[in-house]
């Protein structure tokens, strides 16, 4: 391992090596704390998309004529699948993370060791990933339960989710390596989480919109894992289906990063 | 292997600030070595920089053989690191804080278990093994955050003010606990910015104000080199304070003022001094004690550090007569 000096950002093959054995240890130390303190900790990620279920499907749904000749219920909960599981990671990513390198001095302690700070990084983001995939899969598992998953193609569910989660940790792990204050994580959330989760096609489809927003939606990784999802629970798999994974595939390596780069930046001087 | 740790030239700026401005000093294996100065004297810079946390600017520093800017894991294997703030897992237990920390080694579970239980034993934390880390006193963290840092064994143990903010019976035994494992043949380093601790636990140490070294060597031979063994504390009218001087300059090898207070220091005997004093009687009240590291940094800095009121040593007062 050389230096700790803060690698230029634009020697991209250092920003893929912590992807390693060490990396794995810190994903194991945040797992292990996750056993103690699960019950707490998920319980709020999966309620919240079940009554967003509740409310939409049983609610609105009544007055929803069926959409692509599914009911509204239906439409929709691929949807809440893929939005549960983009904001369990991008909370583990910012609140959770930035505690434990702020206040906790998690990463100070880790670091002391044999890691380094871009292994800590990507630790957690491959814990942010975990929280996600496991939310993400036991919604999947409820409203598989309630008859809304036609197709046994959502066995592949946990992938789609494992590139979500990826996807959203990092993009939560790059504003924790920016945020002065735990406060300025609003901004994250209202300036990029929500509008993905209002404009990637969850609760309406797209085609509604005008063409500009619908070009616009495009650029919204949520609205990949959404096509994704929703192709796979339903059964309708397509070719075209390729792209949207290979789109989700490129942002997640030339983001990747980021989230190290700029937590060096932050932490080491 | 003899030298544990070599600096030469060793610089560290932050966006040009020089807060280490070049400095050498050595580290031989078994010792404890102290880094003492106030607050941004630059000693938590030159920790984090031998424990790799702070890359070095300019200059060398080799740790247990390994230059830092070229195999940081090598010697961040062997070293353990006691920070100047508690960083535990809060929601873990006293003992799986131990070991979680032994896994980030790829410490075998049962090596890691038995060594976590010695650990426990030595710092006198084995009833409270099981209790959340939240619920411990400020002291017991204090330790257990030592312990951590020695779950792997390391050749080398580097502590950042590791008694700041506690209270006096913690800080005596953590004392207690870092003069044992001296005696085992652990090479400490500590920074302080308490003299009473440098003088309690060091064998060699330096003085380090604005990111320079004032002095190095044995706390004893530096009181001895740069105050004397005794100092007069008097206190005295402050508009006569130069005529005191002059009156017992050729006794004294140093003096420093501080407000109506004036520390003269003795290299020897004090008596004739003291029959000065007795006779002037523009003295107000004056004592006499034997000289320690604050009087050394008072000298050298013209400043004091914290003065530590359950300090050890001697003090003598004399009652005036007059």
């Amino acid at each position: 391992m050389k230096a700790e000096a803060t690698p230029k950002l634009h020697r991209w093959a250092g920003y893929y090596s912590p992807v390693n054995r060490w990396a794995i240890k810190v994903l194991t130390r945040n797992l292990y704390v996750f056993r103690k303190t699960w019950t707490t900790n998920l319980a709020f990620n999966i309620i919240e998309p079940l009554l967003y279920l509740a409310a939409l499907g049983a609610g609105l749904g009544m007055m929803v004529d069926d959409i692509e000749g599914m009911s509204y219920t239906q439409f929709i909960a691929p949807g809440i699948v893929a939005t549960s599981a983009m904001w369990a990671a991008a909370a583990e990513c910012s609140y959770d993370s930035f505690v434990r390198m702020y206040y906790q001095k998690i990463y100070h302690a880790i670091v002391a060791t044999p890691i380094n700070l871009q292994e800590v990084v990507v630790g957690e983001l491959l814990y942010g990933t975990f929280k996600s995939v496991l939310s993400g899969t036991i919604i999947m598992g409820v409203i598989a339960a309630l008859g809304l998953v036609p197709s046994s193609w959502a066995l592949l569910t946990p992938f789609v989710l494992a590139i979500n989660g990826l996807v959203f940790s990092q993009l939560a792990m790059i504003w924790t390596g920016i945020v002065p204050k735990i406060d300025n994580f609003a901004y994250f959330f209202t300036l990029i989480i929500t509008p993905m989760f209002l404009f990637s096609g969850v609760f309406f489809p797209l085609d509604v919109l005008p063409q500009i927003l619908q070009q616009l939606a495009w650029l919204l990784p949520l609205y990949h894992i959404v096509v994704l999802l929703r192709s796979l629970t339903l059964g309708m798999v397509e070719i075209n289906l390729v792209f949207h994974l290979l789109w989700l595939l490129i942002f997640i390596l030339i983001i990747f990063p980021l989230p190290q780069y700029l937590m060096r930046r932050r932490l080491i001087k | 292997m003899p030298v544990v740790v070599e600096a030469q030239n060793l610089q560290k700026s932050y966006n040009g600030f020089p807060a280490v401005a070049g400095i050498d000093f050595q580290i031989q294996n078994g010792q404890c070595f102290g880094i003492l100065g106030p607050n941004g004297a630059g000693k938590t810079t030159v920790v984090a920089m031998i424990y790799c946390f702070h890359p070095v600017t300019g200059g060398t520093l080799s740790v247990l053989g390994h230059d830092v800017s070229e195999d940081a894991r090598a010697i961040k294997k062997r070293l353990g690191v006691v920070p100047q703030e508690n960083n535990l897992d809060l929601e873990l237990s006293v003992r799986e804080n131990l070991l979680i920390y032994a896994g980030y080694y790829g410490i075998k579970r049962a090596v890691a278990e038995k060594r976590a239980e010695e650990l426990l034993y030595f710092f006198g934390l084995s009833a409270k093994a099981d209790q959340e880390v939240d619920k411990i006193s400020g002291g017991m963290k204090r330790r257990l955050t030592i312990a951590r840092g020695l779950i792997h064994a390391p050749d080398l143990l580097i502590l950042d003010e590791p008694t700041t903010g506690l209270d006096p019976q913690s800080r005596r035994l953590i004392w207690e606990h870092l003069r044992s494992l001296k005696k085992k043949g652990l090479t400490l380093i500590l920074t302080t910015h308490y003299l009473e601790e440098a003088s309690q636990l060091c064998d060699d140490l330096i003085i380090m104000d604005k990111g320079v070294i004032l002095e190095e060597g044995k706390p004893a031979d530096l009181i001895k080199k740069q105050v004397g063994t005794k100092v007069l504390e008097v206190d005295v009218e402050p508009a006569r304070r130069n005529t005191l001087v002059g009156s017992v300059e050729h006794l004294i090898s140093g003096y420093q003022l501080a407000g109506s207070t004036v520390y003269l220091f003795v290299p020897e005997d004090e008596t004739e001094a003291v029959k000065i004093l007795n006779a002037s009687s523009y003295v107000n009240t004056y004592q006499v004690r034997l000289a320690n590291l604050e009087d050394v940094f008072l000298k050298l800095t013209g400043r004091g550090l914290s003065y530590e009121e359950d300090g050890d040593y001697e003090s003598r007062s004399y009652a005036k007569t007059s």
